[in-house]
């Protein structure tokens, strides 16, 4: 209940205090968020699996924010940033995608 | 993964389980990592949504490309527009001073057609007949004589207190009674024509001996004659739109002046 807590805090000083995005990580915000969203949805559907451990969640939640940043680090680098980016928002997506639907299976059966 | 015994009652059981209060390093650190989360998004979310951001760099160049071509007409279009400023403000300048061209004219015409009043130096030419001598056609003599002379505005007045500006179409007629008609306006003795010209002109083609002066003065009507420095002729004539006639549009129409 406290990490749902934190989120909602997140959210609300995001919102209240207002601030700009960096330029230097303007595009590296976006996908790191996405990439924070599938940690999360994975921790999801490992909860309801019941593999649920704290340690694996934050070390994949750091390491999928960290490698989807450096791989657009590294497309930005190569002059293939926009191609990259769309790479990793589409396997992102994907595994959004399929915790989501894994995670509807197990609380809803169907 | 596809664990046949998960039953969603299990998977609820869990999820309750893991939203319970439960603390520990773990916890903390999940709850600052989601608060991270939350602050991220909500100010990416917040951000100000620039397309430039998000372009490619083929499509920024097509954009960079595509605001060069619209400066470069939009510089074209500043100096045609300059060009068209620079050619009104002397066309204003020409149209001023075709207005103030216009409105001489106007006030020639004005004064020769006796729609206006005019001033100037002249005579003035009491004619006092009280033997009812004067007519007509003694009148329009005395007036041919000052337009031969260059009167440029007359009024001839008459009792009582009537005056009539006299332009080229005023007729000089006789009434019954005796009276003289100037423009259809009856006018009895005694006469005042105020001629507005070179007084001095004037006043000599008046004096000519055997002209209409004399002829009235031998008729036994008494003619004054006096010079003046200004002159008001005031009445004014009332132009009838002409009927029949219409302007003819001449083909230089530029170059009537």
């Amino acid at each position: 209940m406290i990490p749902v807590i934190g989120l909602v805090i997140g959210i609300v000083l995001g919102v209240a205090l207002n601030v700009s995005v960096p330029t230097s990580l303007e595009p590296y915000l976006p996908i790191a968020v996405v990439a924070a969203l599938d940690a999360l949805l994975g921790a999801g559907r490992a909860t309801l699996e019941g593999v649920f451990d704290d340690r694996v969640f934050v070390v994949s939640f750091v390491s999928n924010v960290l490698l989807a940043t450096l791989i657009v680090f590294l497309g930005n680098q190569l002059g293939v940033g926009a191609q990259l980016t769309t790479a990793v928002i589409v396997v992102l997506g994907i595994r959004i995608f399929t915790n989501a639907a894994a995670m509807r299976r197990l609380l809803l059966g169907a | 993964m596809s664990d046949e015994q998960l039953t969603p009652a299990l998977a609820r059981s869990r999820l309750r389980e893991a939203l319970s209060w439960r603390s520990g390093t773990g916890t903390v650190i999940s709850t600052v990592l989601l608060a991270a989360l939350g602050f991220a998004a909500a100010i990416q979310i917040a951000a100000p949504d620039d397309v430039l951001d998000r372009a490619s760099r083929a499509d920024l160049i097509q954009i960079l490309d595509g605001l060069g071509t619209r400066a470069e007409s939009l510089e074209e279009e500043v100096t045609r527009l300059e060009e068209a400023r620079a050619e009104l403000i002397a066309g204003a300048g020409d149209s001023e001073a075709a207005q103030a061209e216009a409105e001489d004219r106007l006030n020639t015409l004005g004064i020769l057609a006796g729609t206006l009043p005019a001033l100037g130096p002249g005579v003035e030419l009491g004619v006092s007949d009280p033997g009812g001598v004067v007519d007509g056609s003694s009148m329009l003599s005395t007036i041919q004589e000052l337009r031969d002379a260059g009167a440029e505005a007359m009024q001839v007045s008459g009792a009582p207190e009537r005056q009539v500006r006299v332009v080229a179409s005023t007729a000089f007629t006789d009434s019954a009674t005796g009276e003289v008609v100037v423009g259809g306006v009856s006018l009895g003795p005694p006469y005042t024509i105020t001629a507005v010209g070179d007084p001095a002109t004037l006043s000599k083609a008046l004096g000519i001996p055997g002209g209409a002066v004399a002829t009235m003065e031998s008729a036994g009507a008494s003619v004054s004659i006096r010079e003046s420095d200004e002159l008001v002729v005031d009445a004014l004539h009332q132009p009838t739109e002409p009927s029949y006639a219409r302007p003819a549009v001449p083909e230089d129409a530029d170059a009537v002046g």
